[in-house]
Order: C-alpha cells, then structure tokens, then sequence
C-alpha cells in the first residue's frame, strides 16, 4: 500500500504497479473491446430468416450491387460486444449521478415493464382511432395531470424533447404576437444563467436575444429587467429554479411587468423537479413551460436521449399550440385533432412540429411514475430533492466555495466555485478526480455567471448514506485540490481511458471508421 | 413511497444539519402566495406497482394490436421483427440510465457505439458522414432544409409531392419562423413520380430539393438527373428515407450524389411505438460537416495514446455558440440509436440484404394478389415494400370497416391528405417480413367484401 503525494489517506496501487502488462491490454474485469468493423463480417449475421424467394422485380433498376459495408455478429458475439462496451459507461444504476441541471434519478423498472406492453408498444400511429383509444386516453390522462400539476390552462404533447418544447412555447408566443398585429416585437429577454437551448432557439424563431444580468444573489435582475420592457419586447425566458438552483422570488412580479408591457413569459421547467406538488407555475404568471418528462418524470436519459418535452400553455397561448391533439368527449370516446379537423376545432394553432403524436413511449413511462407516486409521492419528491441539495451545500460550504449559500437555501442544485483552489486547478481538475472516487462529476463550468462552476443535483432518489459517500469524497477532492495535489492534474487514473484529446478530436475529425490502409502502402 | 430512500429520521438529522426547523423552511423563498399546501388536488394518493400496472394493462388492452391481426400500415412506421437480444441490450442500465457523454472517460460504452452508429448509417445511406441522431425523420428534414440555407445563402426549397405529408408540414410550421419560401405539390395518383417536374422547378434562388426515396406512395426512382440538376443550379440535393431496410435492396442516395440524406431509422431496432419515441437519421457529404445540427462522435487519443471517442465539432452546437448554433437541438435520441445499432449488427449487410429480398417479395406477392380484386387497381410501376391502390372509390371508410372485421388494410391517402378529392381513393399497402401469405390473403378477401358491399350499396 502506497501513500500517495498529498498525504491524506493510502490509495490503491495505481495502474498495477508491479505487474507486468497484460498480452490482452485488457485489465481484468476492465475489458478492451474492438470496433464492430474490426470484428464482424458482412457474410455473418445474428438472424435467421425464413426460406423463401427474394425476387427484385419491382425495383426498377436501383438494385443496390456495390457492397455496403456493413459488419454482422452472431447472436452471441453481439451480446458480448454491447455487453463489454455498457461495462465503460457510468449509469445511475451504478450510484449516485450529481449532474445539475439534469435532474439523474432513479429510473423505475415498472416504467419500463409498461411501455412495453403490446398495447402501447406494438401500435402503429396512423391505426384508426377507433382501435387506438387506450394509446389515446395515456395522451390524455397524462396532458390532464400535466396541467393539473402547473396550474396552467393547455398542453401541447408532441414536442420531441426539452429544445423541442422550448420551440414550440417559443412559436405559441410568436403566432400570439402576430396574431395582435405586434410581429414587430423582435427582441427575447434572457437572463445570462440560461441554458444554452434558450437563446438558440429564440434565435431560430427569428427573434433577437439580449442578456439580462443577474443579481449579486444570483437571480434575474428585477429592475434592469423592468427598465428594458418595451415595446420591441416579445418575451422573457426564465430558467425557474434557476441554473443556480435558486428560486426566482420575484417571478411573479416580473410576470406582472412583462404582460403589463405586452409581452410573454416563457418558464423553462427543465429544474421542475425542486418544486412538483408544491409550486404552480400558473400561480406565477408563466405562459408557456416545457416539461422534460426524462427529468422530472424520470424516464431514462438513455445516454442521450429519447426525451420529451410537453409544454403547459396559459390561457392566452393554448389556442396557438400544434397538431396533433386528444380530445375527450363526453362519453369518454377520445379522438385525435388533426390537419383535417384544425380549421373547426383549433384555427389558431402554429402547425406540427413532428410527424404523429409525439414520444408514446415516454408518455406511457411519465404516466406510471405520477400514478406509483400519487400526490403525496410528488410533493415527497421536490422535498426530498430540496433536502438532499441542502445538506450536500452545508456539508461542503466550510471546504469549497458556495457563493449564494450566503443567501439562504437552495432548491435541488447546490453550486460551488473553484475559487481557492491551487493556481492552475480547476473545477475539471475536481471533476476528473471524482471520477476516480467512483462518481460521475458534477455538472462544470455551466452556469456561466459562477466562476469554475460546480452544479450539483443530487435527486431525491439517493439515501443519506450515498450522499453521505459523495460528500467525503468531494471533500477530499476540494482538498486536494486547494493544496495542488499534482495527481489531480492527471486524473482520472482508474477509468476505462485517461483524459481525451479533444483538441485533436475537433481538428481532423474521424467521424467515420475507415478501413485502414494496407500496410505496404502505410509504409511508403 | 418505493422510490425515496430517506427515512423520517434521516429526514430529521440532515435538516439539523442544514439549520433549518423543517422542511418548509428551504422553500422559504418561494411566495407564500405561490405555495400550495398539502397534496394537490385531483390527484389520487401513491400507488403499488400492482395497482399501476393494472391500471395501465387495462388502458393498453384498449387497443388492436398490430402483431395479433393482419397488419399493412406503414407511410413512415414500419413494423418489422426485432431480435429479443436488441431489447435485452437496450436495457442494460449502464447503457438506459447514462446521460450524454459528456464526461468521455467514463462514456465510452456510449461513445464508441455512437461512432459504430454513424459509420453503419453513413454507409447505409451512401454519404461521407452521419450525425448521432435527430429526434426522427420529420425533424431531421426540417434540419436538412435549414442547413441547406445556410450553406447555399438561398432560402427557396423545392419540396417534393412524394415526401411524407407530415414531414411537409413541419417544414411549413418551421418554414414561416425562418423565411424560408417552400414550394410544395401533392402526390399525383400515378405510377411516375414527379422527379421531371421537380427539375423543370429549379432555378437560381433553389436552395434545395427534397425528395422521399421511396417516396410516400412506395415508387422509386432513379436521383441521379436530379442531383444533376440541383448541382448545375449550385443547389443542394436532399433525399429522405423513411424505411431504411430499403437501403438492403436498392441504391443508397448518396451513391447517386445526394448532398444530404436523411431519414427514419424506425424500422431497424426500434418498433411501432404508436409514433415515437423514433430515431431520425441525418448524413451528407464530408464538405458539409461544420454546417451539421446535432451531436457528432470522433476519434482520438487519450493521454497514454490510446484509442478512445469523445463529442465532437461542439462548436456548433447551443451550449457553446448559444443564439449561434446550427441548430437548438441537445437531447437526441441515443438509446433509439443503440437498438438501431444493436439490430444492424445483428443483421449485418448479408442479413439486411437477405430482410430487403424478403420484405419486396412480400410486397410482390400482396401487390399481385391484391390486382386481382375486382375494383383495385395498383398504381406503382415501382415499389420496395410498400405500393399504393386505387380502390375507386374512398378508401377511409373502407380502412374503418376494415378495422372492424380485424384487419388493418393499411394507410388511407385521405387520413393523410384531408380533404383531397384526387386522392381519396388510394391506399397504401406496406408489406414487411411480419406478414404471412394468409395475411394477404385475408386482405384480399375482406376487400372483396367491402368492395362488393360498397358496389352493392
């Protein structure tokens, strides 16, 4: 056992120290696995199909003759290879997962187990409504509790995801506008903590973004707000609890101001999760909020994606939202407002924004969560998701630097700086060493307004003593780095890879696996 | 609740911790005015797994399901057989609860099998590069649009008949938002697609043309005049597939010098899902890669020079160039791109050949089963797995009648194009592996049916 350089406890040996290097390069149960194109062939494959003849008569002649490219695996060599890849992942099943603003929570299993019911599973968008009306009342069962839940007055279902949604609030608010003659009105007020999606889709909609700065205590500026209402202003787009991990305290008074000047308040939910059960948008005057459902509702990231972004509308803008939507009728019969039916029933509306009804599949998993976690379940939820960030910020306040701790508690999120650290550490220098703890990091350098910052959002999902184990080991990391531990500069040490050239990655891309080529000619 | 670890005395030793008197306390900053107390109304209280599942098996049970009567619906969903492994893979948790690899180290399970997804998807769809997914198809081709405009600096785009009716209206939502002019057809009920016309359309303000291949009544052709004409006018040259096993079976877009190719990556892996969640599908000519929406996987080394893959080309994106972007997009579609990747292994190109000849001999078989009932007539000259019929007479409620006797005969074009007297006649017919020769069979039969009772009446 070795003491590492800083001194503060003994380390594993690093990288094997004392053995020799593997034939394999593989390190036990840390296993290298080639690339599909490496391994496969495009004579193999893992499936069997029926015999039968494959006649290519109707093709016309675009009868595709050059190869493809395309490697097959058998059955059990494609199971080893996504098997060996999923073993380099971090994943919430593995622990604790602090990203901010990400909202990583449990991802209940019985979600799963519903959306793949034949019923909801194996139904094809276009079937008449008639034989779809279970699909349709999981549409409309989740769009009533989605209002109910924000005291708004619509929902639009289809958005893809949270960007999705901010378009479609965004589009609602620019077809009122024009509606009212004032498509004049050019300019987007957001505050600089936003989320990057904010002002790129503002921008895609046409509208000019301006910045509004931010309070010392780390919230939107009423007054220098307020002073630039005119006129020119379409909207405001407030991130509610903020990027900080605060809440906006005079939400309701920048509402007020807002439409008293004409304009629109966009509320993007995407931290929705610190205040469910507890807080209404609508009470705050918001008009438009989209709702990730694989943040708050907890339907899985699945390392990018699928999400979905349904987004509540008030009053004013439910007649602008887009097609397709369900309807219920007085004998329960559900039917579904299309293009054919737009001009009786919805003539306002902006348009679809994607082909058929929007992500199913993750209405059907949101659905499950709200019904397992009932109203008492939700308001546990945003409690035990304000507790946990709480004590994680008082944990560590005495050892990194939270600059709005000062001001009271926080929502879900806690933030830290770097400030104190060594010269020339940073928070990636804290980040990468986390990793070596067995964690993922926290979200870096975002927002923009905190300096080096560290978002944490440890969800109401984790018990006291895995916070308990994230805490002592942010603490030990935030030590280290105040004291410019050189191994911090290094990390991680232990992952499947040690830091990766971005760099090189950006300045000649390889986005594509090439066949290498042959070893004579590699040589000349 | 089963889901929330902490106990009440957890609860009450981290709120000693914290300083505060109770849980109330750290929403102190929320306007009393704001705060609801107690549970929210309408709600009913928490549920056992039990309970839900009841629930929701009864709302699911609502519905017909397409693999328990004879299917034909396709029009940009395709229901194919989805090898068990591929969903067994999926739900791994490693790989269903990971977020975006933003932290490569500890992503490359995720980020190699981006890379191996790009590569399968730029090979299958014949471009240079492919992204890491769109949302689906529809938005992909709205995306395509866009990025044709800011690379050609035009704003005119030549949108096919033969597209997809809702990736049509899409790009109208988009199109009014971003000043782009999209000139736009409906499908004529004939055999020819309208490729001459499209071409006869091109002129110095084209932006772009897209075309669906095969287009949204199943025929195929050739690209290649085109991409001729597009290029010759400096105009970019979009194609679109909404089935994608078709790449098994006829030339890819790209290898007839489409500049953008994108599509609905559905069909392989993913499953029917009543619409989504899709995975859409977006490749083109390397020249174009920094004027790309979306997330982008490269290679590189990591600090002891071994091979490794991180998210690349950021500086398009929303969260480094914000209001700048290419495009708003962030969370994509990853896990529907790793059952897309999972099952293109799986099959490989003699497996995805071999599902192609199956599905087009299907279709064959359906299409000349299907002429020989009285009244039908079937339009295509050329089809894949999908083709389309003139029932003479309106196809929707023939579809509806249908759907009681049990079988779902397909995609009326009046479901698709409301109120469109020219073609409220025709049918769409997609036939994949899943469809057995008694399935056709009972299509044709219950056609006869109808169309008999329809002559009758």
């Amino acid at each position: 056992m070795s003491i590492n350089q800083s001194g503060w406890k003994p380390t594993a040996p690093a990288k094997g120290e004392g053995a020799a290097p593997t034939f394999t390069g593989n390190k036990a149960l840390m296993l290298e696995e080639p690339l599909i194109f490496e391994i496969g062939s495009t004579k193999t494959t893992g499936v069997d199909f029926a015999e039968g003849d494959v006649a290519h008569d109707r093709l016309g002649d675009l009868t595709r003759k050059a190869p493809i490219g395309l490697p097959g695996l058998s059955e059990q060599e494609t199971v080893r290879h996504y098997t060996r890849l999923s073993r380099q992942n971090y994943a919430i099943d593995l622990g604790l997962f602090p990203l901010g603003s990400c909202t990583m929570k449990h991802n209940p299993r019985l979600n799963e187990k519903m959306a793949r019911l034949p019923g909801f599973a194996d139904v094809h968008p276009l079937q008449p409504v008639d034989t779809v009306q279970g699909a349709l009342e999981v549409i409309n069962q989740l769009a009533f509790w989605l209002i109910d839940l924000t005291g708004m007055h619509g929902v639009a279902m289809s958005p893809k995801a949270g960007a999705h949604g901010e378009l479609c609030g965004i589009l609602c608010i620019k077809a009122a506008l024009e509606k009212r003659g004032e498509g004049h009105r050019k300019v987007v007020l957001v505050p600089e903590s936003a989320h990057g999606t904010n002002p790129a889709t503002a921008a895609f909609a046409g509208f000019t973004v301006e910045d509004i700065p931010a309070t010392p205590d780390g919230r939107v500026d009423l007054d220098a707000l307020t002073a630039r209402l005119g006129p020119d202003v379409a909207a405001v787009m407030i991130t509610n609890p903020n990027t900080c991990g605060l809440f906006e305290r005079d939400l309701k008074a920048i509402s007020d101001a807002v439409h008293a000047a004409g304009g629109y308040v966009y509320c993007d939910g995407a931290n929705f999760n610190a205040i469910v059960g507890r807080v209404r948008p609508g009470d705050l005057g918001v008009d438009a909020m989209h709702i990730n459902l694989h943040k708050t509702f907890s339907t899985p990231h699945g390392g990018g994606g699928p999400g979905s972004g349904p987004v509540v509308l008030s009053e004013a803008l439910s007649p602008f939202g887009p097609l397709p939507f369900t309807e219920r009728h007085g004998d329960g019969y559900i039917t579904l407002v299309e293009e054919e039916t737009v001009e009786d029933r919805h003539p306002d509306s902006f348009g679809r924004m994607t082909a058929f009804h929007g992500q199913m599949g993750m209405f059907t998993r949101a659905l499950t969560y709200i019904l397992s976690h009932g109203a008492d379940g939700l308001r546990q939820v945003a409690e035990d998701a304000v507790l946990n960030a709480n004590y994680v910020l008082r944990s560590l306040e005495d050892v990194l630097d939270a600059p709005f701790a000062a001001s009271g508690p926080c929502m879900h999120e806690a933030i830290f700086s770097d400030k104190g650290f060594a010269d020339g550490f940073s928070t990636i220098d804290a980040a990468k060493a986390l990793i070596d703890e067995g964690f993922h990091p926290m979200t870096m350098y975002f927002p923009l307004v905190v300096h080096g910052a560290m978002l944490v959002e440890p969800t109401e999902t984790e018990s006291k003593a895995a916070l308990d184990q994230f805490i002592g080991a942010l603490r030990s990391v935030a030590e280290r780095a105040k004291a410019g531990d050189p191994s911090l500069k290094t990390a991680p040490h232990f992952a499947p890879r040690s830091r990766l050239d971005e760099t090189l990655a950006a300045r000649k891309p390889v986005l594509v696996w090439k066949e290498p080529a042959p070893v004579a000619e590699a040589a000349e | 609740m089963r889901y929330l670890p902490l106990t009440p005395a957890d609860r009450t030793e981290m709120l000693s911790v914290i300083g505060a008197p109770s849980i109330d306390a750290l929403f102190a900053d929320v306007p009393k005015e704001a705060r609801l107390d107690g549970p929210i109304r309408g709600l009913p209280l928490h549920a056992s797994e039990l309970a839900v599942e009841r629930h929701m098996t009864a709302l699911g049970r609502k519905n017909t399901v397409a693999g328990e009567v004879p299917f034909f619906l396709g029009a940009g969903a395709y229901r194919h057989h989805v090898p068990a492994s591929v969903d067994h893979l999926i739900q791994r948790g490693e790989f269903l609860t990971a977020y975006t690899p933003y932290q490569p180290e500890i992503a490359q399970g995720t980020l190699q099998m981006l890379f191996e997804f790009q590569t399968q998807v730029a090979r299958m769809l014949g471009t240079d590069v492919a992204n890491a997914s769109m949302y689906d198809g529809s938005t992909a081709c709205w995306e395509a649009i866009g990025m044709a405009r800011r690379i050609t600096k035009r704003a005119k785009a030549i949108l096919s008949g033969g597209l997809h009716p809702h990736y049509v209206s899409v790009a109208k939502t988009m199109a009014k938002y971003t000043g782009d002019a999209l000139d736009v057809a409906l499908p004529e009920l004939s055999a020819e697609t309208d490729i001459d016309a499209l071409i006869a359309k091109i002129d110095a303000d084209t932006s772009c043309v897209v075309v669906q291949y095969p287009d949204i009544l199943g025929r195929i052709a050739d690209l290649t005049p085109l991409a001729d004409a597009c290029h010759a006018n400096k105009a970019l040259l979009i194609a679109v597939v909404t089935e994608p096993v078709a790449m098994g079976a006829i030339r890819a877009p790209g290898e007839m010098d489409a500049d953008i190719v994108v599509g609905e990556g559905q069909s392989i892996g993913v499953g029917l899902q009543f619409g989504g969640p899709y995975v859409g599908l977006f490749g083109c000519k390397e020249k174009y890669v920094r004027q790309m929406p979306g997330r982008l996987c490269g290679e590189t080394v990591d600090a002891d020079g071994r091979r490794g893959f991180v998210l690349t080309l950021s500086t398009r994106e929303q969260h480094i160039r914000r209001e700048k972007a290419t495009s708003n997009i962030c969370t994509n579609s990853g896990l529907c791109a790793l059952a897309f990747s999972v099952h293109m292994t799986l099959l490989g190109e003699a497996g995805l050949r071999r599902l192609a000849g199956l599905n087009h001999a299907g279709a064959c078989r359906a299409a000349a089963r299907l002429a020989k009932v009285p009244g039908v007539r079937v339009v295509n000259h050329t089809f894949f797995n999908e083709f389309t019929v003139d029932l003479g007479r309106e196809a929707r409620p023939i579809v509806r009648r249908l759907a009681d006797e049990g079988v779902l005969a397909g995609v009326s074009l009046g479901r698709l194009y409301p109120g469109v007297a020219a073609l409220e006649n025709g049918l769409v017919v997609a036939v994949t592996e899943t469809v057995t020769d008694e399935d056709i069979e009972a299509l044709a039969t219950a056609l006869e049916g109808a169309l008999e009772g329809a002559l009758a009446a």
